[in-house]
């Protein structure tokens, strides 16, 4: 076992992808729970696709993918946050949203087209790779964590407030149009930082399940965000060293596996539960 | 003949480019009709999920070496029964249904790294057979492939004429619908399973990621133009078939633009015009 271990952090890809891993996992737990209690997993979906051009563009250009996720998914939160609320959900599976989706997807394929040397990286900013994770890259999901989690810390109780009753969080003087418009920039960045390591496309085995297994287990809002964390970290970290061990495959395959196993898991254990 | 009409006749002299036209016609004309209903009826979000069944349906075919189309068409339509058995109170929110879609597309990947490390020294194959399917490679189609494609595609597009007065009914008014004898919910699995045959075929066009472009994208440029079903659905095909020409033609004139690229930009740069205009006048 300690053999195994030591096998794993012999790298230095691997010790990278395992701290970025941990970061990933207390970011998309944390912004993840608010995002299952709201309602907005479809949100966090588009933004990851948007966010498929902007790793592609910022490679075509010369810029660490990172910056150009962030910049990209940032953009767009304050895009949803433009149209409203209301006209988002109400539009959560229109065509518009389709439309959009499919479009951010062609662009990302363009500019993979235009800088040709991207074409066999073009399934990693898809669906995720272990091997990329860059010394530059691990200090860049840290500093957002950092501001993410600092952020959240601030906002944490009255944006719970407003997530549970709109109404009388407004009636009780919480600023509800500035905690929205703040929680819509961090899932944006949460989600181009879980991008690095799940893919654009199979960000929702991150941002999602962990926090819908850990609703599934308690309703008690801070135990219900540290096991949404801890979930989390043992999907990430169990998918990286079996794909580290199995490196004819890909670590997305993994980590919606072990997602979709561990919410399920949950699920039943509340059926099972008197 | 001036210029412009020789260069077409150049174009059309390539045997890809009218294999491309013959299957992108056919896809098209199968997807502006079924899109239409599908954006009626607020069911994109089914499409969706047929995409990404179509993605891991046409790398499995390739990492266990079946036939591609037959093996998609099975997939789908299969996924396509399922999908309306569940229909009634699934919304895109729900987070199982999320879950399972997101781990059938991890479920491509798998078979996309099974297919690439089956091959001996398949690392030039490798990125381009992901790619293929994920956006399509209309240039790539073969004359049979381009013949199934349109058979195909007018097959589903006969289906959709065949069904669309009742199915009309049913989308608009799903009691009175039933309480006058419409068979509702069959009617609902045969419109799924039409969808799921567009889904299969337009992997090669499109590509399993760009295909909800294909079907929504039409019908929402033909729901900003006019409220009258029948005239909607006309429009929706033509605005598919005619995005897929145009594209084909510009990408073979301008290197490097991918042909799907081209035809949903296409799309979607009308559909945001369309919609520019709207709000302009409104204010």
């Amino acid at each position: 076992m300690v053999d195994l271990v030591g096998q794993l952090l012999e790298f230095e890809f691997m010790r990278n992808a395992f701290v970025a891993g941990a970061a990933v996992a207390l970011l998309a737990g944390v912004t993840g729970y608010f995002v299952v209690l709201r309602g907005e997993t479809y949100a966090g979906h588009t933004l990851s696709v948007v966010g498929f051009p902007g790793a592609a563009g910022a490679v075509l250009v010369g810029v660490p993918q990172l910056v150009g996720l962030v910049a990209v998914c940032a953009a767009s939160s304050l895009g949803i946050a433009a149209l409203g609320r209301v006209t988002w959900e109400r539009h959560g599976q229109s065509a518009a949203i389709g439309s959009i989706q499919a479009f951010a997807l062609g662009l990302g394929f363009l500019f993979t087209s235009l800088y040709h040397g991207l074409l066999n990286g073009v399934t990693g900013i898809l669906f995720g790779s272990v091997l990329g994770i860059s010394q530059a890259q691990v200090i860049g999901l840290i500093v957002i964590a950092a501001l993410v989690l600092a952020v959240m810390a601030l906002i944490g109780r009255p944006f719970l407030y407003l997530s549970v009753d709109p109404e009388a969080a407004s009636s009780a003087g919480v600023p509800v149009g500035t905690i929205s418009i703040a929680f819509l920039l961090l899932l944006g960045l949460s989600v181009a930082a879980t991008t690095l390591i799940t893919g654009a496309l199979l960000v929702f085995a991150m941002l999602v399940l962990p926090a819908a297994a850990a609703q599934q287990l308690t309703t008690r809002p801070a135990a219900g965000i540290a096991i949404s964390v801890v979930l989390g970290l043992a999907i990430v970290w169990l998918s990286l060293s079996v794909a580290f061990f199995l490196s004819d495959y890909p670590i997305g395959f993994f980590v919606t596996t072990f997602g979709l196993v561990l919410y399920l898991g949950c699920r039943g254990v509340r059926r099972l539960r008197p | 003949m001036t210029g412009p009409l020789l260069w077409l006749q150049a174009m059309l002299a390539h045997e890809f480019i009218r294999d491309a036209f013959l299957a992108g016609t056919g896809v098209a004309l199968a997807s502006g009709l079924s899109g239409y209903f599908l954006v009626l009826r607020n069911q994109v979000f089914a499409a969706d999920a047929l995409s990404h069944v179509a993605f891991t349906g046409a790398l499995a075919a390739l990492a266990f070496g079946l036939s591609e189309i037959g093996g998609l068409l099975a997939a789908t339509l299969f996924v396509a029964v399922i999908l309306s058995v569940l229909t009634t109170g699934t919304r895109s929110g729900d987070v199982v249904i999320g879950a399972v879609f997101a781990w059938i597309l991890g479920l491509g990947v798998l078979f996309l790294s099974i297919y690439v490390s089956g091959r001996s020294g398949g690392a030039g194959a490798n990125g381009t057979a992901g790619v293929n399917v994920l956006f399509g490679s209309i240039f790539g189609v073969s004359p049979s492939q381009a013949l199934l494609g349109a058979g195909l595609g007018a097959g589903v597009a006969a289906g959709m004429v065949a069904i669309a007065r009742p199915l009309l009914f049913a989308s608009l008014d799903g009691d009175a619908a039933m309480a006058s004898g419409v068979p509702v919910r069959w009617l609902g699995l045969v419109f799924l399973m039409l969808v799921a045959v567009v889904a299969a075929q337009a992997v090669q066009v499109v590509g399993a990621m760009l295909m909800l472009g294909l079907m929504a994208t039409p019908a929402a440029i033909a729901q900003r133009l006019t409220m009258r079903p029948y005239a909607g659905m006309l429009l929706s095909a033509a605005a598919a078939i005619a995005a897929v020409w145009v594209g084909i033609t510009l990408s073979f004139a301008v290197p490097h633009l991918p042909p799907s690229f081209a035809v949903i930009g296409l799309l979607f740069g009308a559909y945001v015009a369309l919609a520019g205009a709207a709000a302009l006048r409104r204010t």
